[in-house]
């Protein structure tokens, strides 16, 4: 018996482990505690939330490998850390540290305009953004693992996650109702590979887990994008920006897995205090949007 | 005949799948009142750590306990072995104690330790079976009334069963192979409806014979 390490399947498992579940971004090892105390699958090891990142513009990196290590040490569930897109060293750095998931991420600066990381060379797996199928399709062509939908980072406004993950379902629907032969020019309209788009149309869904990111605020929202079609969520500044933390931690935790029960979902929502302020969709100039990021 | 996935949270959509190709009749548990009615559990693959929680939050530990008391089959991949080990090597709680036995967490490390493996699991016939282990637990120590399933080379133990409560370290939803869910489907219709040769209720041929 030889045990293989690393396969295509350890990679996309250990996504389907954490579906059904909250991954948070957190910058210290305490909010880590936090996120996994309140019933986090999986954390988001960053130097700042979204928010901040928005907040203080300027150059957005991978976060310092001291810090990551600290909040690996701190916590028993997976750790995920971010690179910037197309920044194969960052993310040769975060394999070298351990972290259990790379997030080639549109919320740090791109570091290449034209191409993405080669996925596929490196033992980590990949989560990628998207914000319709064709960008899923190619991001798991280079290897990613694991897919969510961009949303609007920083922004506390669910209507960007909605939009994207509604034209991904909604794309795979017409997928699945193509003839045979017309599935050619569908790849070619989506640009992504054929044999994915094939796949695709006849699973009736991504071959990889498929999360929503990107504005996730209140208990409700992880709900509606469950309720959707959405396979789990990632709350990033939704969280650590909101009055109480911890509470609001537990209760998107609980809505998540309770999506579809309406009178759980009232009972968890009650005296959370303020969810994070947000901000409108218009008033973010498009030079500042995060989610065109990626291509 | 129904079997139970508790869908809390992990790959409870592929125990369900599972269940559906093997010809048995899936049912999500995510409240206690949805135990109802069925004849065995699957407890899937997940974070441990969150189905713990979701498991206390809406008063679930004491109606799963309840439930395996019955004598209904109750099956857990990965999370789900740990949480119905009755030790946590490291001192967390236990969740459900219900397999006397000592598991250890991410045994193998992190996620670049994940790795897949053929394995003879001689209850499930001559034919290997593939595992998939993803930051996987490894049992520790078993207890007297406890059967050991399945070992890695190294002797390292990663399948158990103790009476009605089986467990493995690895994924069998994860790799096509159905003989776990089988074996767990054929012994929910032996404690729904025990056949003949059963221990716990004479033959119904042989018991209307006698009433006459």
């Amino acid at each position: 018996m030889s045990a293989e390490t690393s396969t295509w399947t350890t990679k996309k498992g250990l996504a389907q482990m954490l579906k059904g579940g909250v991954i948070m971004d957190v910058v210290t090892a305490e909010h880590a505690k936090i996120a996994e105390d309140a019933g986090a699958v999986a954390v988001m090891a960053l130097e700042r939330v979204p928010a901040d990142i928005r907040a203080a513009g300027g150059v957005a990196r991978m976060s310092d490998p001291e810090m990551i290590q600290g909040i690996m040490d701190a916590v028993s569930i997976p750790v995920m850390a971010k690179a910037r897109i197309g920044h194969f060293v960052e993310a040769q750095i975060l394999e070298a540290l351990g972290v259990d998931y790379i997030d080639e991420s549109e919320v740090l600066t791109p570091a290449d305009e034209t191409n993405h990381i080669d996925k596929h060379a490196f033992k980590v797996p990949f989560v990628c953004g998207c914000r319709n199928l064709g960008e899923a399709l190619r991001r798991i062509n280079e290897g990613a693992a694991m897919i969510r939908t961009k949303g609007e980072a920083g922004t506390g406004n669910i209507v960007e996650a909605v939009r994207q993950l509604r034209a991904v379902l909604a794309e795979i629907r017409r997928l699945e109702s193509m003839r045979e032969d017309e599935l050619f020019v569908a790849a070619k309209d989506l640009q992504a590979p054929y044999e994915l788009v094939k796949e695709v149309a006849v699973e009736g869904k991504l071959p990889v887990v498929n999360f929503v990111a990107g504005g996730i605020s209140t208990p409700a929202d992880a709900a509606l994008v469950m309720q959707l079609g959405a396979e789990g969520v990632f709350v990033g500044s939704g969280i650590f920006k909101s009055e109480d933390p911890a509470r609001m931690a537990t209760a998107i935790v609980q809505a998540t897995t309770h999506f579809d029960d309406p009178k759980i979902l009232a009972d968890v929502s009650h005296g959370l205090g303020s969810p994070m302020r947000g901000i409108a969709l218009e008033q973010i100039p498009d030079a500042e949007r995060l989610a065109v990021r990626g291509w | 005949m129904k079997i139970g996935v508790l869908a809390l949270q992990g790959d409870f959509a592929e125990h369900v799948a599972m269940l559906r190709s093997i010809g048995v009749e899936p049912v999500e548990v995510r409240l206690p009142e949805h135990l109802e009615g069925i004849g065995g559990l699957c407890l899937p693959g997940g974070e441990s750590t969150a189905q713990r929680r979701l498991i206390d939050r809406w008063g679930l530990r004491q109606p799963l306990l309840d439930f395996a008391a019955t004598g209904a089959p109750l099956f857990g991949t990965c999370a789900g072995m740990i949480v119905m080990a009755t030790d946590i090597a490291g001192g967390e709680e236990p969740v459900l104690p219900l397999l006397d036995v000592t598991v250890r967490r991410n045994a193998f490390g992190r996620q670049l330790e994940s790795f897949e493996a053929d394995l003879t699991v001689p209850i499930l016939g001559d034919q290997p079976l593939h595992g998939v282990f993803i930051r996987a637990p490894i049992v520790e120590r078993v207890g007297s009334g406890v059967d050991v399933l399945a070992t890695l080379d190294d002797g390292r133990i990663v399948a158990v069963r103790e009476r009605n409560i089986i467990a493995t370290a690895f994924h069998p939803e994860l790799a096509r192979e159905p003989r776990f869910h089988r074996l767990v489907a054929t012994m929910a219709a032996e404690h729904q409806e025990p056949a003949e040769g059963s221990a716990r209720r004479r033959h119904p041929t042989r018991r209307e014979g006698l009433r006459r």
